[in-house]
């Protein structure tokens, strides 16, 4: 079983689908056709290769962690995009995004962030391209991740505060919707997750299909064979369907890991809000629940429809953490290895070392998604 | 009372066909006096209204009605309560409530539909829901007995325009700028552009919603429209504290002048 597209009509299983005012079907359309003609064009491919190489630093390292593996009792691989330029796995759908607006003809991008990661991407590839960018963050957020909130302003990108709601990813999600609803013709949306509208959830994995590729091969060249067990974080999905897409045709294991506040899998139950029906964390009414996590990247009540389908499917699995196993897993890693994880990508490791037991012997391959560099200063207001 | 109150349709052909505009203010259900202004709107002359049920993540709307929403939600109302009380009015004009699908889809389409008819409401305005994702939904109002309207966007194509209009059952309602709820200085230049469009390719009554706040826009835009929605303008006269009167205050100054022509 490969990831193939979705069906016409932006279906994962039971999942996705385009729920968006009328206002934005035909960007949605026009999105998908112009995908659809760029992801089949060699000039196009070839150019975002370049830039994904020459620019990101692409292909990131698999990293072999021997004292980690000590630790755990088991063989640990990190595939490193906390290497990537700009710290973390957005870039590879920003930069296919970008350059697919460029080919569009659009002047500006219209952004989210949580972690501040994808406004980074985002702001990075407006400067590159000489395009206008606006990035949405949660108040909540825009104070946790200051330093990314610098930095996207630095890059020359305009930072807006979501003062709404929870004032975290899913109201800078609105705002950015909104925004979007009244700046259509020339904005194009830089959605930073494996979610929203059709084509969008299949458009982002494909643009992330490149980490599951090459760790692919990376693992086969380094140990042999195929990890027993592939895991990654959940906010919206895509480090995790990125990785997913290079090993579900495999025997592997999937386990995608999200916070214990923000559990869209364990705690959602089916639900549409930003453009699909995913599980999403909701009352009994319908109105959707404020998540509640450490890390601002995964604080989001919803998760990507094929995440939805991967679980209904049995396909893969999904676990989820709390914010105290997370900053143990945090020190772990840095501690062990040498490098500084992002607060998302510690959920995955929390998980591996809580399995300790059911993961004694395995090969467990782990997508370090980010560094964390952007979680020092609140880091360390919590370890004092 | 859902018998005598008859469809937004025909209430709406009614006014029409007297050669008058039609005028359908938007309420936000559960904000304090809600069931007296929409009382006041229906005396004050409108000839439909919309009930907001409000919603966690109201996409297609500005601060006001964001604002009202986050009040109605804190004070821990809910949809069914909204309806419920709804049921409960003595007005002679149709309803239609205005929410977002998750609403209806959490509900369960089919118990939304049949409770809402069931409380007297004639229609529902899903904004979230465009033609595309329009089908359970449809078949569920259909069968329950609720006109479900579309909304037809400045961005709508040519090629999408009929079938939306087509399936539009009370009305069609002509976004009439790109962007959320609220009131604007100006009626936007494609307000006139989209109402015409949809005129030109159905006979129901076409009303143009979204950028409609004053008296004077909303004549202006009737003069191609057959009549419009007008939500912020009111729902910043509940936040404001003006109650049922001021509500019903605005809506006579916008019929005055839609009668003026
Ligand atoms: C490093 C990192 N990993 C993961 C995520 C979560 O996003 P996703 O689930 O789309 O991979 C974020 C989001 O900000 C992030 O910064």
């Amino acid at each position: 079983m490969a990831m193939t597209e979705p069906t016409p009509d932006g279906r994962f299983g039971r999942f996705g689908g385009r729920f968006v005012p009328e206002s934005l079907i035909p960007a949605c359309e026009e999105l998908e056709v112009a995908f659809r003609k760029y992801w089949a064009d060699d000039a196009f491919r070839s150019e975002l290769s370049g830039l994904l190489n020459d620019y990101a630093g692409r292909p990131s390292p698999l990293t072999e962690c021997h004292r980690l593996s000590e630790e755990l009792g088991y063989r640990v691989l990190l595939k490193r995009e906390d290497l990537n330029h700009t710290g973390s796995h957005k870039i590879n759908n920003v930069l296919g995004q970008a350059l697919l607006a460029k080919r569009m003809g659009k002047s500006r991008l219209v952004a989210e962030t949580g972690a501040g990661q994808h406004g980074v991407a985002s702001a990075t590839a407006a400067a590159l391209f000489g395009m206008e960018c606006v990035v949405y963050m949660g108040e909540v957020d825009v104070e946790r991740q200051a330093l990314n909130v610098f930095r996207m302003r630095l890059l020359g990108a305009e930072v807006r505060t979501a003062m709404s709601g929870s004032r975290t990813l899913k109201d800078a999600v609105n705002e950015a919707m909104r925004d979007w609803v009244a700046t259509v013709e020339d904005s194009h949306y830089c959605l930073g997750s494996a979610m929203g509208p059709h084509p969008y959830p299949w458009m982002v994995r494909e643009f992330h299909r490149v980490i599951g590729t090459e760790a692919r091969e990376q693992c086969l060249a380094l140990t042999g064979a195929d990890p027993d067990v592939v895991t990654a974080c959940v906010g919206g999905g895509s480090n995790a369907i990125g990785i997913f897409s290079g090993f579900v045709d495999t025997d592997a294991e999937l386990v995608g890991v999200e916070p214990a506040g923000g559990a869209a899998i364990d705690r959602g139950v089916p639900g549409v809000v930003h453009g699909s029906l995913s599980f999403l964390m909701q009352d009994e009414e319908g109105q959707v629940l404020e998540a509640q996590s450490i890390s601002a990247g995964l604080d989001y009540p919803g998760i990507g429809p094929e995440h939805a389908h991967l679980a209904d499917s049995g396909r893969a699995r999904y676990e989820k953490v709390t914010d105290d196993e997370v900053v143990e897993a945090f020190q772990l890693l840095s501690r062990t290895e040498g490098i500084i994880p992002a607060l998302e990508p510690a959920h995955a490791l929390a998980w591996m070392s809580r399995a300790r037991e059911e993961l004694a012997g395995k090969t467990v391959l782990l997508n370090l998604s980010g560094r964390g560099d952007k979680d020092a200063v609140q880091m360390m207001e919590i370890l004092g | 009372m859902s018998a005598s109150r008859g469809t937004i349709e025909a209430a709406l052909r009614a006014r029409r066909d007297s050669g008058g505009k039609c005028l359908v203010p938007y309420i936000t259900g559960g904000f304090e006096g809600y069931l007296d202004a929409i009382s006041a709107a229906a005396d004050a002359g409108a000839d439909a209204i919309e009930v907001g049920i409000p919603f966690s993540d109201p996409v297609m709307d500005g601060p006001v009605i964001q604002e009202a929403n986050e009040i109605v939600l804190r004070n821990g109302v809910t949809p069914a309560s909204i309806i419920d009380e709804v049921a409960t009015l003595d007005v002679d004009v149709p309803m239609a409530v205005m929410t977002y699908y998750n609403i209806a889809f959490r509900f369960g389409l089919d118990r939304f539909a049949q409770s809402l008819h069931a409380a007297g409401i004639s229609g529902a305005i899903l904004p979230d829901m465009p033609l595309v994702e329009a089908g359970p939904w449809v078949e569920a109002a259909d069968n329950g007995g609720v006109e479900t309207v579309l909304l037809a966007a400045p961005t709508t194509t040519d090629a999408h325009l009929p079938a939306i209009c087509d399936r539009s059952r009370g009305f069609v309602y002509a976004v009439g700028l790109l962007g959320v709820t609220g009131v604007r200085d100006e009626l936007a230049d494609s307000a006139k552009v989209i109402a015409a469009r949809c005129k030109a390719v159905t006979d129901t009554p076409v009303l143009v919603g979204v950028g409609v706040g004053t008296p004077a826009q909303a004549a202006e835009v009737s003069t191609v429209a057959d009549g419009c929605v007008v939500g912020t303008a009111i729902v910043r006269k509940l936040i404001d504290g003006g109650g049922p009167e001021a509500v019903g205050q605005l809506v006579g100054e916008i019929r005055t002048a839609l009668d003026a022509g």
